[in-house]
C-alpha cells in the first residue's frame, strides 16, 4: 500500500514538473511525457517507496507552504549569517561537529530536514544513519547533544512532522 | 519589472561574490562546503528569478530550476562533505569539537 502511495506521488510529481517544463498540453508533448514519466517510474523502481513517507491530508497540504516559507527565511537568514562571518576579518568561526538525533521515520522525512539542515544557518549535514544526524557546525554552542538537537533540528521538524512521516 | 530584475540579478550575483571569497577564507574542507553551498543555492535562486523577471515567458521554467536547484545542492554538499570525512580530510585546527570520531573510536 505505502509503496503504491510512493509510486502514484512520484508520477504526480513527474506530470505536474512535465506539464510546467513544456507549458503546453499538445498531444505529442503529453506522449513524449508520458513515455519520460514511465521510464523514470520503471528506473527507480527499487527505491519506489521514498514518496510513500508523504501524509496525504489537508493538514499537510496546508503545511507546506508554510515549511517552504519558514526554509526560504532560513537561508536567507543563513546567506547574511555567512556574509558576516566571511567578511569580519577575525573571521569569527568556532567549527565542529555534533550528533543530533530526529524523530522523524520516513526516509523521505529524513532526506528534507537533512537538505533544510544544509541550508539553515552555519550548518550542513554530513551523514545520516538511523536517527541520528551528523552534522558540521559553524559556531558550535554549549557541549550538550541535547541543547544541539534543541537548536538545530526542533524548529524544522515540528513543521515537516505534519507534511511527511 | 525590468528594475526589480536587475536589483534581484545584482543581490543573487553579490552572494554568489560572496560565497567566493568564503572559498577563499574558509580554513577547511566543511567550512568551505558551508560557505559554498548556501551562497551558491540563494545567488543562484536569485539569478533565475531575476532573469524571469526579465523574461516573464520564462517565469514557470524558472521556478522550476529553483526548485530542482534547492532539492540538488545541499544533497551534493552533504556527499562531498561526507565524503571528505571518510576519506580522512582532517577537520581545522581551531575545532572544537568532534561527535563522529568519538562514534567511530568507540565501535
Amino acid at each position: 500500500m505505502r509503496k503504491w502511495k510512493g509510486t502514484f506521488a512520484l508520477l504526480f510529481l513527474l506530470a505536474v514538473s512535465w506539464l510546467l517544463i513544456v507549458s503546453s498540453v499538445a498531444f505529442v508533448e503529453l506522449i513524449a511525457g508520458a513515455v519520460a514519466i514511465v521510464v523514470i517510474v520503471l528506473l527507480t523502481h527499487r527505491s519506489r517507496d521514498l514518496f510513500g513517507g508523504l501524509r496525504l491530508s489537508l493538514k499537510a497540504l496546508l503545511f507546506t507552504p508554510i515549511y517552504l516559507m519558514v526554509f526560504l527565511w532560513q537561508l536567507i537568514r543563513s546567506n547574511l549569517d555567512i556574509a558576516r562571518r566571511v567578511l569580519s576579518p577575525s573571521l569569527p568561526i568556532n567549527p565542529g561537529i555534533v550528533k543530533v538525533q530526529t524523530q522523524l521515520q520516513s526516509s523521505l522525512g529524513k532526506l528534507i530536514l537533512a537538505n533544510s539542515i544544509t541550508l539553515t544557518p552555519g550548518t550542513l549535514t554530513l551523514d545520516v544513519e538511523g536517527s541520528s544526524l551528523y552534522v558540521h557546525w559553524v559556531d558550535v554552542k554549549g557541549t550538550d547533544a541535547d541543547a544541539a538537537t534543541q537548536s538545530i533540528v526542533a524548529g524544522f521538524e515540528r513543521t515537516l512532522m505534519e507534511v511527511v512521516e | 519589472m525590468v528594475i526589480l530584475g536587475n536589483i534581484l540579478i545584482f543581490i543573487g550575483s553579490l552572494f554568489l561574490a560572496l560565497g567566493g571569497l568564503g572559498l577563499i577564507r574558509m580554513p577547511d574542507v566543511y567550512n568551505r562546503l558551508q560557505a559554498g553551498t548556501k551562497a551558491t543555492t540563494l545567488g543562484a535562486m536569485g539569478v533565475i528569478l531575476g532573469s524571469a523577471f526579465l523574461a516573464p515567458e520564462m517565469l514557470t521554467k524558472a521556478v522550476l530550476l529553483i526548485v530542482f536547484i534547492a532539492m540538488a545542492n545541499p544533497v551534493s554538499s552533504s556527499t562531498i562533505g561526507r565524503s571528505a570525512y571518510k576519506g580522512g580530510v582532517p577537520l581545522a585546527s581551531r575545532s572544537v569539537r568532534d561527535d563522529w570520531e568519538k562514534e567511530e573510536a568507540a565501535e
